[in-house]
């Protein structure tokens, strides 16, 4: 039978605030364990929380950026579960009466538009971390890191509106792009700062009810979300197709391995008797407050690559690679500010450029070749300095090296020759000595043109100006 | 008479005129100590050395002339208020040996005002029970009959000021634990507001009822250490952010034209006959003197303790889950994996009372059963809230029993639980809606045991129930008994 997936998504966003969610420890991350931390994240006895408003206005952007409502009184609520790496045995979240709920974000899929429902997004605290040491003479030993402890996140929940583990990626990837143009999280899935976790069931086709879900944890790239999905759908389709049940239960993705395997089922899930905390006072919101936050939104992907097609004249798709993130699309405007050509810049940035970077995995941000470097690399194509071919050498080398165009050109001796009388004599050698394929061509063998242009360039090393190439060959043929 | 038989303002009195050093105050009150503690137990934790090093400094500011009312004033400290380097049991096993890394914001007020800390008073294991039978480290003794209990949760904090072990304590109200054991031991007890107080480094059992107050010898001195610990504190988000009056003022003895109300379910079956009297007395007194009566009714209230009985241990259950042998206190020693590291730590660490409340407050939350119990009792607190809105209407302050019966003797009723949580069926609806609540003595009965008048006013209204409580205290005696010790 044919089968459609359907998805929904948590995602776990952690807070770029300086301080954690309830007291003034520092978030830094990669600091001496313990070293972060005070009587209120450490859960001592007879501590208190206290709310950073900070997080409350960083979860209000990303209600506001995703077309959320803003309950004017929210509740904060325990979640009550034992774990070491949970101080006082509850998570401090939401769960009735969330600060937002009820918006969506819009994703491309095959060059379709499609609407992703968010069901809330809440504020929470981050737990701990446990160190395991199993090489102890003594047996082993667990230890705790609190520093992580009270981090603010903000949980992100989709609708089961997801069809495909495409979507998923895409909307993820939109997601945590929206949340790093927003400067409120950055968007660092292997440092746990974006997490994300998948419920997914299938139907037959056309069926309107849902099936029996799993939850899938521990997928730490969106690859990792995509192989998984992939993964359950198989697995999940074979059960259906033998007739067998699907459990309702927690799987573990096994990135080594490629399959995901049970950790939980329905009767151990927890019970997380959640109430709400009365250390904290109900949150009130006033809509002043809302609108300052509204006003002072950055633009985001979206409106950023209508604008890009429309100020720039871009196509769709360039506009939508360059707005994935927002140092990519800062990159490409500020080589626009130096050199105002539009589609060019936008075509060295998303074959030569994005091609370096994905080839050693490095984010824009880590990009050796800054926007003014690339900028000045098109003007000496654009004054003929160098040819567009030898200007792909130079990139690579300013790449590798961090060097500016004009050096590596000057280096290289790769000024592009310009000169006609130079040309001339260039070109007259080249004829005389292939004096068979100069009768060929003038016989009607036109498609020799290219080798005569390949000679010259040959006997220039590449440095010829093309165009006067072409006008002197076609003269003297 | 002895410096440890004085009140904090006598005392003041005299250190201000330079009559006395805190260090002489100080050392007579823990020569009191030495006397009867063993009796008594009213400590869990004394702090001699400490006492005599912060009278030498309160000594200091005295030559300087700029202390406090409090300065150079020994206290107790009801032992789960956190007090930085000084251990902070709880009452229980599982937090024997944990020494806190910071002071609760009422203990640097009191450091700020110069107080003296002569030790962590005796309590029910986390401030669950009405006798302080309940504590890891054995009972505390009523000082006017050491057969029988001081009350509870606080009955150290009250024992110690009614045996004159200190001059004052703080304790902590959940459902009675200062105004119930200051009745049993004849000594004046508040509960302030809740958010009067700044729960901060006050260890939680109930966070939602939990407040700190002070026991004394007078309404004098319970007022003057109400003042010293009360005020917003930005590290409690349930601390109210409203000005606190001067409290002294509210001490005029004249209470013409104050209308008591009288809730008339207090007066029922249950109710000791000669708690009754002496009740129905103290209202006579202060008719006597000007105030108007008026019946009431707080329909509400017989639920009240089904009500607490539900929220508290919900409370309960989730704010002590920290004691998981991980960080701090007690851990079962051996080769455990997690699971029977938590129950080999938590099954000795807690006492029965506890576990009982942990079981109560887990099963209240589950899912299935919360709508039915911690959602429904929610509600009805909302009504009894509402009860005291509507009396509160008709009448400036409401008087009442704090306590159905006098002190009761030890082992009474440590088999029953149901009838210890009867010992605070007059005390709980007040925690529950929020309100400040006073206990003064008003009379001993045929044993010589004393009996506590309770007042109850509206959310901040502290200087009702200290006018009511001053007026009548200036015109009765009961204060100024003494324990045959």
């Amino acid at each position: 039978m044919e089968y459609e997936p359907v998805i929904g998504l948590e995602v776990h966003a952690q807070l770029l605030t300086q301080s954690k969610i309830f007291c003034n420890c520092p978030t830094r991350f990669g600091e001496e364990p313990n070293t972060l931390t005070c009587p209120v994240c450490t859960g001592s006895p007879g501590s208190l929380p206290v709310l950073n408003k900070k997080v409350v206005e960083y979860t209000l952007r990303a209600a506001l950026a995703t077309h959320c409502r803003i309950a004017p009184y929210s509740l904060f609520a325990r979640k009550n579960y034992f774990y070491p790496d949970l101080p006082k045995g509850y998570q401090i979240s939401q769960y009735e009466l969330p600060l937002t709920e009820h918006g969506y974000i819009d994703i491309q899929i095959d060059s379709q538009k499609k609407r992703i429902g968010l069901i809330r997004i809440h504020m929470e605290e981050d737990a701990g971390k446990l160190l395991h040491d199993l090489s102890s003479e003594r047996g082993s030993h667990s230890y705790v890191d609190f520093n992580r402890t009270g981090v603010p996140l903000v949980e992100i929940v989709s609708a089961p509106d997801i069809r495909s583990p495409e979507e998923a990626s895409a909307y993820l990837r939109k997601l945590r792009a929206i949340l790093m143009f927003l400067d409120i999280c950055d968007g660092n899935m292997e440092e746990g700062s974006f997490r994300c976790d998948a419920n997914i069931s299938l139907r037959p086709k056309g069926a309107q009810t849902f099936g029996v879900k799993t939850e899938l944890k521990n997928m730490n790239s969106f690859r990792n979300v995509q192989r998984a999905l992939d993964f359950e759908i198989r697995r999940q389709t074979a059960l259906l197709d033998q007739g067998e049940k699907i459990i309702q239960e927690t799987r573990l993705w096994d990135a080594a391995k490629g399959v995901t395997s049970s950790m939980r089922g329905k009767e151990e899930a927890h019970d997380y008797r959640y109430f709400p905390d009365p250390d904290l006072v109900p949150l009130v919101i006033d809509s002043q407050w809302i609108e300052e936050i509204r006003a002072s939104l950055p633009e985001l992907p979206e409106s950023k690559k209508e604008r890009f097609m429309r100020e720039y004249g871009i196509p769709e798709y360039d506009a939508e690679v360059l707005t994935t993130s927002k140092p990519l699309a800062n990159y490409y405007e500020i080589c626009l500010h130096h050199y105002p050509k539009p589609k060019i810049v936008s075509n060295w940035i998303m074959s030569e450029l994005l091609r370096e970077l994905k080839k050693d995995e490095r984010e824009i941000e880590e990009c050796p070749v800054p926007a003014l470097h690339l900028s000045e690399l098109l003007k000496l194509i654009e004054e003929g300095t160098i040819s567009g071919k030898i200007a792909k050498s130079v990139f690579e080398e300013m790449y590798r090296s961090g060097k500016q165009a004009e050096e590596i050109v000057r280096a290289h001796g790769w000024v592009q020759v310009s000169d006609a009388a130079e040309l001339e004599i260039i070109v007259e050698q080249v004829l005389n000595t292939n004096a068979k394929e100069v009768e060929a061509y003038r016989k009607g063998k036109v498609k020799l043109f290219g080798f005569f242009v390949g000679q010259v360039m040959k006997a220039t090393q590449g440095k010829a100006n093309p165009q006067m190439v072409n006008e002197i060959l076609k003269k003297k043929l | 008479m002895e410096l440890y038989q004085l009140t904090a303002y006598q005392l003041h009195e005299m250190l201000r005129r330079k009559e006395v050093t805190s260090r002489e105050v100080t050392g007579s009150v823990l020569k009191r100590i030495a006397q009867v503690e063993d009796r008594v137990h009213a400590y869990i934790t004394r702090t001699p050395d400490l006492a005599m090093e912060q009278a030498a400094l309160a000594d200091r500011r005295l030559q300087k002339g700029n202390a406090g009312p409090l300065t150079g004033i020994p206290l107790a400290i009801k032992d789960l208020i956190c007090t930085r380097g000084v251990r902070t049991t709880c009452g229980s096993h599982i937090l024997e040996n944990f020494i806190p890394t910071y002071d609760a914001t009422v203990i640097e007020k009191l450091k700020d005002a110069g107080a003296v800390l002569v030790g962590k008073a005796n309590m029910d294991e986390f401030a669950m029970g009405s006798s302080t039978e309940n504590s890891f480290f054995g009972p505390t003794r009523n000082p006017w009959d050491l057969e029988r209990i001081p009350g509870g949760s606080s009955g150290g904090s009250a024992a110690a000021v009614a045996a004159d072990e200190c001059i004052a304590s703080l304790g902590s109200d959940t459902g009675g634990s200062i105004r119930q054991p200051a009745s049993c031991c004849g000594v004046v007890g508040i509960k302030p507001t809740y958010g009067r107080v700044s729960r901060y480094g006050l260890v939680a059992f109930a966070s939602s009822l939990d407040q700190i107050g002070p026991f004394s010898k007078d309404v004098r001195d319970a007022a003057l250490l109400l003042q010293a610990i009360c005020g917003h504190d930005n590290r409690d988000s349930t601390a109210a952010d409203v000005p606190c009056p001067d409290f002294t003022k509210a001490l005029i003895d004249n209470i013409r034209g104050m209308v008591l109300g009288i809730p008339r379910e207090c007066f029922r079956e249950g109710l000791d006959p000669e708690v009754e009297s002496a009740i129905r007395e103290a209202i006579r007194t202060l008719e006597k003197l000007g105030a108007k009566t008026v019946e009431v009714s707080l329909p509400h209230s017989e639920y009240a303790l089904a009500v607490y009985y539900l929220i508290a241990p919900a409370e309960a259950s989730s704010n002590l889950a920290r004691y998981d042998g991980v960080k701090y206190g007690f851990r079962a020693k051996g080769n455990f994996d997690l699971m029977e590291m938590y129950q080999e730590t938590r099954s000795p660490g807690f006492g029965a009372e506890v576990k009982r409340r942990i079981m109560l407050g887990t099963y209240a939350l589950s899912a299935g059963y919360y709508e039915a119990y911690y959602r429904k009792a929610a509600q009805v607190r909302t009504l009894v809230r509402q009860d005291f809105e509507k009396t509160f209407n008709q009448c400036d302050v409401l008087l009442m029993p704090t306590s159905p019966t006098p002190a009761f003797k030890l082992g009474e009723k440590v088999d029953d639980p149901l009838q210890m949580y009867l010992s605070d069926i007059f005390t709980i609806p007040c925690n529950l809606a929020g309100l400040p609540g006073l206990s003064l003595p008003c009379g001993f009965n045929k044993q010589g045991l004393p009996i506590g008048l309770q007042i109850l006013a509206d959310h901040f209204q502290e200087e009702k129930l200290l006018r009511a409580a001053y007026a009548y205290e200036q015109n009765s005696e009961y204060h100024l008994r003494k324990p045959a010790l």
